[in-house]
């Protein structure tokens, strides 16, 4: 078992270290630098800020104390954001995605496994069809539409109302995350259902269940203890990879509803080519990745001991 | 059958009721009492940001959010006043000469700790923000200033600008070449004054976070969350804090997303939404009363004359002035009203002498006609040798208005003149770096005005300027310029100006397109918000909330 974890870890570090070369030389292919503005500087300004940052230095040489220090946890200082370190950024900003992230992963589960059992069991009936049309319709529609039309209702409840009911934008309080999680879970909602239909559907016609219903089991109890159990678990496998991903690409459900996420730092870094703040955001965001997946893949060698034993050897 | 359904659906619910009245109950007794977007009550004032200003250090800060933060948390000699003209800020009275300037400041202004602001600070932050070291991208507003670019080079110590503080409250300034509009820098944010000891107390830290900075204006910047919050408390030690009527400025959101600023307006949440022309549509069947200022910057094509581009004949040239026609494109094309079309380098927004510039002395305009166009190109054609002309580069933005405006050149070109134009779309950071390399035969650029003169356009594109992104270089512009210069009367100055008016005009260096507006709304009960071009946009230093 210590063998596959280390194996596991080993190769995640690589996959790590990989992405981090990957796109440290991506990034210093594109035109242009931090420093690029739109006023011309001086050739002495541009000296000295080249000098601080150490862009002066050949690539190699960059690429190597970038390592070293990335070793040391530590990514620097931000261009844009002048004087910010980015283990700040990340800090302070990677707590509120991930809250986000997993009450938008808590809405897609209750959502998806309720709407998908409720498909299953009216098969081809029209509550089927219904949950069928909105999951299409949440898969397709793409999540800027979404989060847009969610606030256009907002307001006008509140219009309506002529109070608050619910925030339009903003963090700071429960009531301002429910929204934007929906929205952000809403895609990741559809899929489950799907999944969890698919596997109601033959857990409805197993022989178990029919012999808890000859049992003389109904009702909730048939439903909790002998349906739901058995028919969640592919929900479940499919659980690290939502989570890791939901917490990683929430940028545009961020913007709109002015959430002070990481997701919103990872994108603008890009765009301005905060080079300190695109290494740290995506080593950060593939280690999570990497972790969540070697979690998931540990944890499937403690529950089923043929996959760990198949692993192990090869 | 659907009633069966519904009637299994209450059952279900009736046992599991109790929990979806908790759940629905806690979520909501957590929705927080919000206040409005503007509350008379408190002097309070809600707004969103679009994004948070990248630094709030008035040495280094290019931005129109620092700049608009820092012009209610700081205060320089000079200021804009109510009706948006220079008034007196930390100094009291001035003189200006061709030489120089003299500032006598009043003993009354404090910084937020209670001690005096002193000519000290200026010196300080003057001579900081011209150190290499600091890198400042604001540094060159500095230049008429004596020794100012050879401090920013490295050549001599700062010690040697010609500024110094002759008192506690009277600051000398020694010019290197005439300034006649050194009142309008000394409004200006690179010019506040900085605490030394605060400064080196914070080093590389100062102004990273709301409590490594000390103020001086007439508010205080309470909270900094990064990412999500600033809220800006008037400063009970600004010398004139009787007049300051709004107490409070909260911005507790933070997004670019024009939609989601639009919605909390509607929801009044906030008391100004910035439109575009998607929402301006929603807003006028709203009935919001829609806004309007000139931000007073310049859209427009330069063309580049490196080695080896065609773009670098003047028959070209002409023939694309005479192709474009800047009222067409911003009536049908970008359609959006406050964006006015351009003939001149000069914005209608430059001051003259007593009125606007372009009252004063108006530009000559040349009207569109395919015919002479294709005159023109038939000459360059004969000119360079080329019997096909050649598919041009040009290089534009990211946004749905540059990409709209790039495909309407593309078809003009196509239709009018037969030229195939290639539009090269980058993000703004690729953009610049492409501009800065040549990598372009044509570029949709634009210049904001960087103080209060017209010589914030003229030496745009004067051979040694760096931001003259097409290397135009002409001796004849150059000289209007070396003149305008060198001269502090006005007169002489704005006749050189004429010039070079016309020069732009006949010798086509760029092609004007449009002036920029921006539309927003506004909460009706606040009044007195400023908007302008220089000196912090929005202003509500003069601000006040009707009852």
């Amino acid at each position: 078992m210590l063998n596959f974890i280390a194996k596991r870890l080993l190769s995640g570090v690589i996959t790590i270290w990989f992405i981090a070369t990957a796109t440290f030389f991506a990034m210093h292919a594109v035109p242009g630098d931090p420093l690029t503005q739109e006023k011309a500087m001086t050739p002495a300004v541009r000296a000295q800020l080249e000098a601080r940052y150490g862009l002066d230095k050949p690539l190699f040489d960059q690429y190597r104390l970038f390592l070293g220090n990335m070793l040391k946890g530590d990514f620097g200082i931000s261009f844009t954001q002048e004087n910010r370190r980015v283990n700040d950024i990340i800090r302070e900003h990677f707590p509120i995605s991930a809250i986000l992230g997993v009450a938008a992963v808590l809405i897609a589960l209750v959502g998806g496994i309720t709407a998908g059992s409720v498909a299953a069991y009216c098969r081809n009936r029209w509550p089927d069809r219904m949950v069928m049309i909105a999951v299409i319709a949440a898969i397709s529609v793409p999540g800027f539409v979404i989060a847009g039309l969610a606030q256009l209702v907002i307001v006008a409840m509140n219009n309506a109302a002529g109070k608050t009911l619910l925030p339009v934008a903003g963090w700071g309080s429960v009531s301002q995350i429910w929204v934007p999680a929906l929205v952000l879970g809403l895609g990741t909602m559809a899929y489950l259902s799907r999944i969890m239909r698919a596997s109601m559907l033959e857990v409805l016609s197993a022989d178990f269940n029919i012999a808890a219903k000859a049992k003389g089991v109904h009702g909730w109890r048939l439903f909790f203890h002998h349906q739901l159990r058995n028919a969640v678990l592919p929900v479940v496998t499919e659980l690290g990879p939502t989570i890791a991903a939901i917490t990683t690409g929430g940028f545009v459900v961020e913007l709109i509803f002015a959430i002070p996420g990481l997701g919103r730092y990872f994108v603008q870094a890009v765009q301005q080519l905060d080079y300190t703040v695109i290494m740290g955001t995506t080593v950060f965001y593939g280690a999570f990745l990497v972790l969540v997946v070697v979690l998931v893949d540990i944890s499937y060698g403690l529950i089923d001991p043929r996959i760990r034993l198949h692993r192990g050897r090869s | 059958m659907a009633k069966s359904l519904a009637s299994r659906f209450a059952r279900v619910l009736s046992g599991q009721s109790r929990w979806l009245v908790t759940f629905l109950f806690c979520l909501s007794a957590s929705v927080p009492v919000y206040a409005q977007a503007v509350d008379a009550e408190n002097a309070k004032v809600t707004l969103a940001l679009a994004t948070e200003p990248p630094t709030l250090n008035s040495a280094v800060a290019t931005d129109t959010i620092a700049s608009f933060v820092l012009a209610h948390i700081m205060e320089g000699l000079l200021v804009y006043g109510a009706d948006g003209e220079l008034a007196p800020g930390v100094a009291e009275r001035w003189e200006l000469d061709a030489n120089g300037a003299s500032f006598w400041l009043r003993e009354s202004a404090r910084w937020s700790d209670g001690k005096p602001v002193t000519a000290h600070d200026f010196v300080f932050a003057w001579q900081h923000a011209l150190k290499p070291s600091t890198a400042s991208q604001y540094a060159f507003i500095f230049y008429p200033i004596k020794n100012a670019e050879a401090v920013n080079s490295g050549k001599l110590p700062a010690a040697e600008l010609g500024v110094v503080a002759v008192s506690d409250y009277e600051l000398r300034v020694e010019f290197g070449q005439p300034c006649p509009y050194f009142l309008s820098l000394a409004a200006f944010m690179t010019f506040l004054p900085m605490r030394e000891d605060v400064v080196e107390h914070w080093g590389g830290r100062y102004a990273a976070d709301g409590d490594k900075l000390i103020f001086n204006g007439a508010y205080v910047l309470d909270k900094w969350v990064h990412g999500a919050h600033l809220r800006l408390r008037k400063n009970s030690h600004y010398w004139q804090a009787d007049t300051v009527k709004i107490s409070e400025i909260d911005m507790p959101y933070i997004t670019a997303d024009p939609s989601a600023q639009f919605n909390l307006f509607r929801d009044q949440q906030i008391a100004i939404a910035p439109l575009d022309t998607g929402l301006l549509n929603e807003a006028v069947e709203r009935g919001f009363d829609i806004e309007y200022f000139h931000t007073g910057s310049l859209f427009f094509l330069e063309f580049n004359f490196r080695e080896g581009r065609i773009t670098g004949n003047h028959s070209f040239r002409k023939a694309v002035q005479r192709l474009i026609d800047p009222d067409l494109l911003v009536n049908k094309i970008i359609g959006l009203p406050g964006i006015k079309p351009a003939y001149s380098l000069f914005p209608v927004t430059v001051k003259g002498n007593d009125k606007s510039f372009r009252e004063e002395y108006p530009v000559m305009r040349i009207d569109p006609d395919i015919a002479a166009a294709r005159a023109h190109l038939q000459e360059a054609k004969i000119e360079l040798g080329l019997s096909e002309w050649p598919p041009l580069v040009l290089l534009a933005g990211d946004s749905p208005r540059a990409l709209q405006e790039a495909e309407y050149y593309q078809y003009l070109f196509k239709k009018g003149l037969g030229i195939e134009l290639r539009i090269d779309q980058q993000v703004f950071k690729q953009r610049l770096e492409k501009m800065r390399r040549g990598d372009f035969d044509i570029v949709a650029a634009a210049w904001g005005p960087d103080y209060d003169d017209i010589m914030t356009f003229a030496d745009l594109f004067a051979s040694w300027n760096d931001n003259n992104r097409g290397r135009y270089d002409n001796p004849l512009y150059d000289r209007w310029i070396r003149l305008a210069q060198g001269s502090n009367d006005a007169r002489t100055r704005f006749n050189a100006m004429a010039q070079i008016q016309r020069l732009v005009v006949e010798d086509v260096p760029i092609l004007p397109t449009y002036e920029n507006g921006a539309l927003y709304v506004q909460n009706p009960r606040l009044k007195g918000v400023r908007r302008s071009i220089f000196g912090g946009d929005p202003l509500f230093r003069y601000a006040w909330i009707e009852e």
